[in-house]
């Protein structure tokens, strides 16, 4: 029995997608598959066009090659136009020839619709949708200076762009009185009109074209309604699409008034042998000019052939991200609010140049669409709860409002439904994604092989990442949390076991929860969890070779093998006594001296045998360990304050050094520093610091989780206001929160981002005391300050822990060979250089 | 002039720290010696010299397993070396000196090869 044929008129993106499914397909086996492609180059991606102009060339943007179309025995006739088709005979007919078809698919995309201006047919006239558009626009701009894009829209946007990478003085003239009337409102057009214009492209708006003419300074002159003009030497038509139903019209199909041609869920026509998909098809009165729409009908349509009968299209999203000229714009469902009651959530930075809009449901749980112009940081969130109909937080001003003012984080991967779309390109919903993971892709480029989520428009790329990590992560992919090969759990799980089950000794813990003998990076992160739970000197003999060299010895080792002497100096105040006593030490052991960035002094150089006798004066003279060393408190820093500063409000010092006292000790994730600030002219950078305390006439706001170091973050302001009092055990329930909680080496700004529910879940812990744990938070901390010890006076006082400081047992008078010295501006440093 | 090999006292058990290295100087240089309490035999001896910053270091880092190899971290610059033959685990081509060593009642012996060593330990 000879095949059947199936003709497919187009070949563009929705046409090719729709080949792509259908030869991969069981019923391509029974058909022979002609195409014809008025274009002469094969399909391509249009979306991509304008990359056309920055670099890419056909081949970039093809979407497949003629082999792929030979390989799967498909007589592809580019260049070859469809003129007629016969339904009776079942035929049509190209300026080349007349085939014959069983099935028929149309898949003509659309055409520019270009206003009836009179002088349109001007030479320098274009519009913008095929690669050969774009090469007549570039001939047509050697030698120009001026281009103009008639509309403002989405597409216009973009061409006006073109215009300016080609060099060009780029202008938008626009009917309506605002930029992208489908996607935005007034306040987001208005906003996007400043940003575009910043950019250097004028738009002219409520301008109505009534004639193209010749120019006088340039090569022609558009004029307006209003008797204004507007001279330019090319003008890009950009003024909307028009579904391309030519042939269905000549063939009396059913088309709609305004154009395209009507299709039922099955997105078959009127015939029942002719099908129409992509731009060109009618749907429930709508037109798709999206790809991702006419890709599910390209599936659909292939399912169908296939005898599918359950397969429908059913309508599409039209939510769009982009960026247009730099400019992100986000527009999501109902960003209009046509619905019944739905109200708007709005907030704008005119400062910034941001503007966010949400419209929810009348009983305010869902969202139903959103307008983004200047950040669209928050697309994918918004996107998800409007098209899963996930319920809105309490404050859904949260998911717009910026992070410093309660701004909620993205939504977590975990609490997007199965069904959640990720890729609407490729219609790849959460599910398949871990479907495809459970069927063995371990990583995104496999998940990406698999589904084919994220390479369309490439809009998904991002949530498609986190979601495929927090899939891989919860089957233990390389992802993995776990500490390392000796325990398989996580910082926060280990530190649980320790607590619940009284645990003291790394021993005990391994052998009960772990494997092997530990590691270099287990034993310091247990020795840190266990000093948190129990505070016991670092050196007992349980402790000790859990240490990190800095630890044991109790001070920070530097290249050449010796080590650096931080003692304490709190709030970086100190007596002229204290700083003379510093400088004798460091003139009789000859270290180095420098300030430190943490407001206090820094002496290098010492060798291991001469810490515990250098330590001994120095406690002798009332110091104490400053914890350069540890994953500990450092400083807190400070500034002069009321005491002395004609602005002060507070006495920060004071405050400072109250707190270096409170924390010092604490043995934390990673390292902590705080400061305090006398006013808000903040000169002691406390918005820098895991800790920020600023003064204000009625006490202290309290600002957590900043960062310095190799990723600055500023602080987030927590609480306003607070006594004394509310300051500390505000501060005592984040440290202890951020203690039991977070990961190994994961500083506060680290942990509060990676922290389900960011701030404002912080915040209801702390504030709220919504776990019901801030007394014990508040008690923890109460006991690890009380059984406080400053460790080097313990240590020196302790003839055993002395033993642990002699550079070479059997030879204490022994100096290291290897240790040389060179002089540099007067102090002596190093000679030795890193091999 | 002494016979080559030379078994000699470096110290004494009460110099050891459990789980951690100690150092000691030897005419064949520094030498760091580890007490593995829960390995039979329980100490190892190798280089004290990190080969990675030519300092005297590495009887300071810290003791471990990986993939059940009894190791040492650089303190410095965190490489790991195997107790046992001397290796990098980091860079194949880079293996510290080892050591014999073993305990004679209260006394830590060190296998010295060379001919004029004299113990400085009491
Ligand atoms: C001495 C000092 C530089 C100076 O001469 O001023 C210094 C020196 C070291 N810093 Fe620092 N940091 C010093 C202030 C800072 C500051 C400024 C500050 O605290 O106001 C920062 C940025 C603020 C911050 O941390 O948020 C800073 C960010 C870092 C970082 C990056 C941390 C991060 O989160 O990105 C490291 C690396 C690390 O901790 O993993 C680091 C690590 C180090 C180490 C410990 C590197 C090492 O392992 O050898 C240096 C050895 C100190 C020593 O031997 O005593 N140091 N370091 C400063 C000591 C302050 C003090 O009195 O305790
Ligand atoms: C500059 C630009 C940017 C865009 N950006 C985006 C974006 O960011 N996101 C998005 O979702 N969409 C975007 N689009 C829209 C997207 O490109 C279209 O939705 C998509 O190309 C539609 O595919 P289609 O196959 O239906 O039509 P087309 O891709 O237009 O393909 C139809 C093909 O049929 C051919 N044809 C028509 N009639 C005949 C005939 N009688 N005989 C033979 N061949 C015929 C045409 O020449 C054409 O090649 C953009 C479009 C443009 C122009
Ligand atoms: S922060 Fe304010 S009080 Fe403190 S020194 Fe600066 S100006 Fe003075
Ligand atoms: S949404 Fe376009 S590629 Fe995924």
């Amino acid at each position: 029995m000879s095949n059947k044929t199936l003709i497919v008129i187009g070949n563009g993106m929705v046409g090719h997608h729709f080949l792509e499914q259908f030869v991969a397909s069981p019923a391509a086996a029974g058909f022979d598959i002609i195409v014809f492609g008025e274009e002469k180059q094969l399909a391509y991606d249009r979306v991509h066009l304008s990359e056309y102009f920055s670099g890419s060339t056909h081949a970039d943007l093809a979407m497949a090659t003629a082999d792929w179309y030979s390989d799967n025995r498909i007589d592809l006739h580019l260049n070859e136009l469809v003129t007629a088709v016969d339904r009776e005979n079942r035929t049509v007919t190209t300026h080349k020839g007349t085939y014959r078809y069983d099935e028929l698919v149309l898949a003509t995309g659309s055409y520019p619709f270009v206003p009836p201006i009179e002088g349109r047919e001007n030479p320098n006239c274009f519009v913008y949708r095929t690669l050969d558009d774009l090469d007549a626009i570039r001939a047509c701009s050697d030698g120009a200076s001026t281009g103009v894009v008639v509309g403002g829209g989405l597409l216009g946007l973009e061409a006006a762009n073109a215009l300016k990478s080609l060099g060009l003085d780029a202008h938008v003239v626009e009917f309506a009185p605002r930029l992208m009337p489908v996607q935005l409102d007034g306040d987001g057009g208005a906003l996007l009109r400043r940003k575009i214009e910043e950019l250097g492209v004028q738009v002219h708006s409520e301008k109505a074209t009534t004639a193209i003419v010749d120019g006088e300074e340039s090569r022609l002159r558009m004029n307006f309604g209003d008797d204004t003009h507007l001279e330019t030497d090319l003008i890009v038509f950009s003024a909307g699409i028009r579904p391309q139903d030519t042939l269905a019209r000549s063939c009396e199909l059913e088309t709609g008034e305004r154009g395209g041609i009507i299709v039922n869920n099955q997105c078959t026509t009127s015939d029942p042998h002719i099908h129409a998909i992509g731009e060109c098809a009618l749907w429930n009165q709508q037109i798709f000019g999206l790809v991702a729409p006419g890709y599910t009908m390209a599936r659909t349509l292939s399912a169908i052939l296939n005898g599918d009968s359950d397969a429908a299209f059913t309508g599409a999203d039209m939510s769009t991200k982009l960026k247009l000229l730099g400019v992100d714009v986000g527009s999501i469902g109902d960003a209009h609010a046509r619905t019944p009651g739905a109200r708007n959530i709005r907030f704008s930075d005119e400062n910034a140049g941001h503007y966010r809009r949400m419209v929810i449901s009348a009983d305010g749980k869902k969202l139903l669409g959103a307008i983004l112009v200047g950040d669209n940081s928050h697309y994918d969130t918004l996107l998800q709860y409007a098209l899963n109909g996930i319920d809105l937080p309490d404050n859904p001003e949260s998911l717009i409002l910026p992070e410093s003012q309660g701004g909620a984080p993205a939504l977590g991967p975990d609490a997007l439904p199965d069904t959640a779309q990720i890729c609407s390109c490729h219609n790849v919903s959460k599910g398949d994604i871990c479907g495809a993971i459970d069927a063995g892709c371990c990583d995104l480029g496999a998940v990406k092989g698999e589904t084919r989520a994220s390479t369309g428009c490439g809009g998904c790329t991002a949530l498609l990442k986190t979601v495929v990590d927090s899939e891989l992560e919860k089957r233990g992919v390389e992802v993995s949390r776990d500490l390392c090969e000796h325990f398989a759990y996580s910082r926060q799980d280990l530190f649980n076991i320790v607590k619940v089950n009284g645990i003291r000794t790394f021993r005990t813990l391994i052998q009960q929860h772990g494997r092997g003998h530990g590691c270099d990076i287990c034993k310091p992160a247990v020795a840190s969890i266990l000093a948190t739970c129990w505070n016991e000197h670092i050196l007992t003999t349980d402790h000790v070779p859990l240490q990190d060299t800095n630890d044991t010895f109790m001070a920070n080792m530097q290249k050449n093998g010796t080590y650096s002497i931080v003692p304490r100096v709190p709030g970086g105040e100190i007596t002229p006594d204290k700083l003379i006593v510093l400088g004798e030490v460091a003139r009789e052991y000859n270290l180095y001296t420098k300030i430190t960035g943490g407001q206090r002094v820094d002496l290098f150089g010492a060798t291991l045998s001469e810490l515990p006798e250098i330590w001994e004066k120095l406690i002798a003279a009332g110091f104490e360990t400053g914890h350069a060393y540890g994953k500990s408190l450092r400083t807190v820093k400070s500034c002069v304050g009321n005491s002395w500063c004609r602005y002060g409000v507070q006495d920060s010092v004071g405050m400072a050094i109250f707190l270096e006292h409170r924390y010092k000790g604490l043995r934390s994730p990673h390292k902590l520093k705080m400061a305090v600030s006398g006013c808000t002219r903040e000169c002691a950078e406390a918005q820098s610091k895991d800790i920020g305390v600023i003064a204000t006439e009625n006490g202290w706001n309290l600002y957590v989780c900043g960062n310095g170091g190799m990723r600055p973050r500023h602080a987030d302001l927590f609480a306003t206001d607070l006594s004394d009092e509310g300051l500390i055990s505000t501060i005592d329930r984040v440290l202890m929160f951020y203690v039991r909680t977070a990961d190994r080496l994961q500083r506060t700004s680290v942990w509060m981002e990676n922290m389900e529910g960011g701030l404002a879940y912080l915040k209801k812990v702390v504030l709220e005391d919504s776990l019901g744990i801030g007394e014990e938070l508040e008690q923890h901390m109460a006991d690890i300050v009380s059984t406080y010890q400053c460790e080097w006076k313990t240590a020196v006082e302790d003839p055993e822990k002395r033993k642990r400081f002699r550079e070479f047992v059997n030879a204490p008078e022994k100096k290291d060979p290897v240790q040389q010295w060179t002089t540099e501006r007067d102090q002596r440093r190093p000679l030795l250089e890193s091999v | 002039m002494k016979t080559a090999n030379q078994w000699n006292i470096v110290c004494t058990v009460d110099d050891l720290v459990p789980e951690s290295g100690i150092a000691v100087w030897t005419p064949d240089g520094p030498v760091a010696i580890f007490y593995i309490p829960y390995r039979l035999p329980a100490l190892f001896a190798i280089s004290h010299t990190d080969p990675f910053s030519g300092t005297n270091v590495l009887a300071r880092g810290i003791t471990g397993d990986l993939k059940g190899e009894p190791v040492v971290a650089s303190p410095l610059y965190k490489q790991h070396f195997s107790l046992v033959t001397g290796q990098c685990l980091e860079n194949e081509d880079v293996k510290v000196k080892t050591y014999r060593v073993l305990l004679d009642g209260n006394a830590v012996r060190l296998e010295i090869r060379t001919a004029s060593f004299e113990a400085v330990a009491a």
